[in-house]
């Protein structure tokens, strides 16, 4: 495997010589990131870099119960509120409900009501420095009815949502197969941890609104949050994005509840309101990435051919529904994995705990049940004494296959492709075969574990492991037909084009790859392209940034707003559009496009029956990782990792590896260190002293490899980058630890201690599923 | 409260602040120096990462009292004028180093420290001046590239 980090160009990508139009092909020189010199000065503004002159400090008051009734604030009567805002449920001048796809979040508890779950928001303060808001929160208490709580997801009645997926008849296909295998595997808590902590600003406006300025994904979603919650109209609540400092999901639904909170504070204080959260607050209280347990069941012929699947995904909602139906939804559709399988049942369901809720997180539900589904078809492979690459060469998906939605997969079907190049770039049958050896000898050996003779080399195994994934990109089923997202476009009466979108940048790159393939649309410099701030009084709704949708979809809007702004000159003008918009917009004054979203031709999905297209596209991932374990401490060294990935098509190679290398590590992270500990429903490690994500030494070296299998019905062809290196990472990861090992880690992350129990063949811990708690301590309560 | 002298980014500045003030807080609230970023307030991240005298320190663990008579340069020192980018910039804005760009001020400023003691190519090297510098949108790949390019140009 290469020591070196390589950048590989993507293959078939062209060079396109400048004026040329073929919106989203990678050009020899892709421009550089748009707004790049303000974040390496130091002059991008963030949201707590905003200065409003007179705000105030707002902060929360939270919950130390997982599920209780509030039955009193109290107010410390010595202490001088006069200089300090309150704001309870009563407070509220809309619902009280924080607005999302169920309305079951609070955005306060109200005295009398529910507790769900620990860290609920249930007052807010606001004061003008913070040694009085310090004092003002010291001076409040909370008196509760403590309830039973529920942490186990498998004993919750309360179910969120559940799907289930049939085709052919599984009973009948496992009593014909040559042998069946099941298996069970437990993923628990990740935490986005995007280094700037969730902030909002709320200013109130003369006209009874109010402008919430902060770090955000969905500028739309907190607007919507805003007018429900504050009773306001579409222009009295507004929502403008600062620079965001990462999201990964965890800048999804959580700013509507910090923006409705922050907002509220400054209409009673009559002043801004500054809400910014710290570390400890932002692990405490925001979204996670679902736990899920998934048990397989596969029956195979004696040649590695899957003949019948039957899966259960369960997932752990949390106290609140936020998201959860669509995670799941994802979750189920790819709970098989990428390969051919004519009798599937699966079901999936996901159940309520008194933990706080889960959410958003890059993947959105296919991390979990691709660890799960690699792992057991690795393990199905061991069984079976067959290669981890033949089994998945005889079973992955090629053009023509059905999925269990009953989906065709026509074109855009690159898993032969990524798997091959992975297994290639990798050396990975080659490193494969050297680490059977290196197991053979080590056993009888005569070399004793945790002996003080045994040396570095005899107690580092090292071991290969390779894991494919697909990725269904945009929404799931019908929901970009009814998000009807709109993009805009506009030459303006100065001679100026403007992109008007919601779509956010939080580092992936928006700002950069959408006045990239505006320009090349309408042929003109990059430079001649400008955006207009995410700001909802300027731009229309594009949806949510989110689900590797934005360089597919919204770009896709973006072309053809492009194609038809540069018709509508050019018919006018009689030359081409570089050379003639400027005199246009003097003579004829502004020209704006609105394009709204239109079905892709050919795909449609049933949401009654859960049939149909899933998705118009899929994206295809695989990766090889290696990695050295320590027999002695269980400790591992992820040292590289080989990423395949096609992504459509390579609109900017830069920005779409670093996509690339960020999700890999994060998967890294995942596979290996992540992990959420959880007490009485309450996180115990929520700072980043005890939660650790990989620094620059625990990281792999990572050799991206982008491969360009085109989706027809965007106009520039691309699928979407973001969430698909997130999938394979943490199962190519364990299947590394087994290669060196011979131990199959079924339990995420992959902890010394995980490892060091299976290789002594005992469980590592007390089988609690993820997202369950110890039961509550006898004589703890209040 | 008490005044304290120091020089930042080769200004000499006066505060009249407590004297266990962050100096991160005296940075960015009492000097509007908002590039140096804070992510854990608790010496974890690397965020809020400035040279101390020349070498980088978590600014959010050291009180304003331990700066006195001391020089400090933040990410806003390192351009040589508003137009233009020094090589270390220009190397994170051509090769990808900076994404979300939150742990980027930290990052460059580690990265100054390492080249100012005469860092070189070497990965590995380059791995371990940053370890203190978390990032979590870029696996660290071209951020590595981007200092290796900016030690002396490619590997």
């Amino acid at each position: 495997m290469p020591d070196l980090t390589t950048r590989t160009e993507p293959p078939g990508a062209v060079v396109i010589e400048p004026g040329t139009i073929a919106p989203g092909r990678a050009r020899g020189v892709p421009p550089l990131r748009r707004e790049g010199p303000e974040k390496l000065t130091g002059a991008a503004k963030y949201a707590d870099d905003l200065v409003f002159p007179g705000a105030w400090f707002g902060a929360t008051i939270r919950s130390t119960d997982a599920h209780a009734r509030f039955v009193a604030l109290d107010l410390d009567p010595a202490f001088d509120w006069s200089s300090v805002v309150v704001v309870t449920a009563a407070d509220i001048p809309g619902e009280n409900i924080v607005s999302s796809i169920k309305s079951d979040q609070p955005i306060l508890v109200p005295i009398g009501g529910e507790i769900q779950h620990h860290a609920e928001p249930l007052a807010l303060l606001a004061a003008g420095d913070r040694a009085t808001l310090r004092a003002a929160k010291a001076a409040v208490r909370i008196r509760v009815e403590p309830l039973p709580p529920v942490f186990d997801p498998l004993a919750s009645d309360h179910v969120f949502a559940a799907y289930e997926l049939a085709a052919g008849d599984p009973d009948a296909a496992f009593g014909a197969a040559d042998m069946v295998l099941e298996g069970e595997y437990r993923v628990g808590h990740q935490e986005q941890l995007y280094i700037e902590n969730n902030a909002m600003i709320a200013v109130p406006s003369d006209d009874g609104g109010v402008t919430v300025h902060g770090s955000l994904q969905c500028p739309y979603y907190v607007h919507g949050a805003l007018k429900r919650g504050l009773g306001m109209d579409d222009a009295q609540a507004r929502v403008v994005q600062a620079e965001t400092g990462g999201g990964f999901g965890g800048k999804e639904e959580y700013p509507s509840v910090i923006g409705l909170h922050a907002a509220l504070l400054a209409l009673k204080a009559g002043r801004p309101v500054r809400m910014i959260y710290d570390r400890h607050e932002d692990i405490a209280a925001t979204t996670k990435r679902h736990p899920a347990i998934v048990r397989h069941r596969t029956g195979v012929t004696r040649d590695g051919r899957l003949v019948a699947q039957d899966i259960e995904v369960v997932m752990d909602g949390g106290a609140y529904c936020t998201l959860t139906p669509v995670v799941l939804s994802r979750g189920a559709i790819h709970a098989g994995g990428p390969y051919r399988c004519p009798n599937v049942r699966i079901r999936a369901r996901a159940t309520r705990t008194n933990t706080p809720p889960n959410g958003a997180f890059r993947g959105f539900g296919a991390p979990q049940v691709q660890f799960a589904a690699e792992t057991h078809l690795n393990r199905l492979a061991e069984t079976l004494g067959m290669s981890p690459l033949e089994i998945r060469r005889r079973n992955v998906y090629v053009p023509g296959d059905t999925t269990p939605t009953g989906q065709v997969l026509r074109d855009s079907v690159a898993a032969e492709e990524v798997l091959e190049r992975a297994a290639e770039a990798g050396e990975f049958e080659h490193l494969r075969a050297r680490h059977d050896a290196a197991r053979v000898r080590r056993s009888g050996s005569g070399a004793v574990p945790g002996s003080a003779l045994r040396t570095e080399r005899e107690r580092t195994a090292s071991g290969v492991g390779l894991a494919i994934a697909w990725h269904g990109a945009g929404f799931t089923g019908s929901g970009e037909v009814k998000l009807a997202s709109v993009a805009s476009l506009e030459l303006t009466a100065e001679g100026r084009i403007r992109i008007l979108t919601a779509s956010t940048e939080m580092g992936q790159g928006t700002k950069t790859i959408f006045p990239q393939l505006v320009a090349e649309a309408l042929a003109v410099p990059y430079d001649a392209v400008e955006l207009a701030p995410q700001d909802t009084a300027f731009v229309p709704d594009s949806g949510p940034t989110v689900a590797s949708r934005t360089a597919m979809v919204v770009g896709g809007l973006l072309i053809k707003a492009a194609k038809r702004l540069r018709a509508g000159v050019e018919m006018t003008t009689g030359g081409t559009f570089a050379a003639t918009y400027r005199e246009f917009a003097r003579s004829h004054g502004a020209l704006r496009v609105d394009q709204r979203f239109e079905p892709y031709p050919g795909v449609g999905f049933d949401d009654a029956t859960y049939r149909g297209d899933a998705y118009p596209a899929f994206g295809w991932a695989a990766c090889v990782a290696g990695v050295d374990v320590d027999l002695d401490t269980g400790e591992v060294h992820v040292r590289d990792v080989v990423a395949v990935d096609d992504i459509g098509r390579v609109i900017h190679p830069i920005l779409a590896e670093g996509q690339v290398e960020g999700g890999t590590l994060q998967a890294v992270g995942y596979a290996t260190i992540e992990e959420i500990k959880l007490r009485d429903g309450r996180y115990l490690n929520d700072r980043l002293s005890t939660y650790i994500i990989p620094t620059s030494l625990d990281a792999p070296r990572i050799t991206s490899i982008l491969v360009e299998a085109p989706f027809a019905a965007a106009p520039h062809g691309a699928k979407g980058v973001g969430e698909l290196p997130m999938d394979v990472g943490a199962p190519a990861v364990v299947a590394a630890i087994a290669d060196a090992t011979g131990a199959w880690i079924t339990d995420l992350p992959a902890t010394p201690e995980r490892i060091l129990a299976a290789l002594a063949g005992v469980p590592a811990v007390a089988p609690l599923p993820p997202g369950a708690s110890e039961p509550a301590t006898p004589g703890t309560a209040r | 409260m008490t005044v304290y002298r120091l020089t930042v980014n080769a200004a000499r500045v006066e505060v009249d602040v407590p004297g266990m003030r962050r100096l991160l807080d005296v940075l960015r609230e009492d000097l509007a120096l908002t590039g140096t970023k804070e992510g854990c307030g608790e010496g974890e991240c690397g965020a809020c990462t400035v040279l101390l005298d020349g070498l980088p320190v978590d600014s959010c663990l050291v009180p304003i009292c331990q700066v006195d008579g001391a020089v400090v340069a933040t990410v806003e020192g390192l351009a040589p004028n508003a137009r233009e980018l020094d090589p270390l910039q220009a190397a994170f804005l051509e090769t990808g180093g900076a994404q979300c760009g939150i742990c980027t001020p930290g990052m460059l400023m580690a990265a100054r420290a390492y080249l100012d003691a005469g860092g070189g190519t070497d990965e590995d090297a380059i791995r371990d001046a940053i370890a203190g510098n978390l990032c979590r949108c870029t696996g660290y790949t071209k951020i590595v590239e981007a200092i290796a390019t900016a030690a002396g140009g490619p590997r």
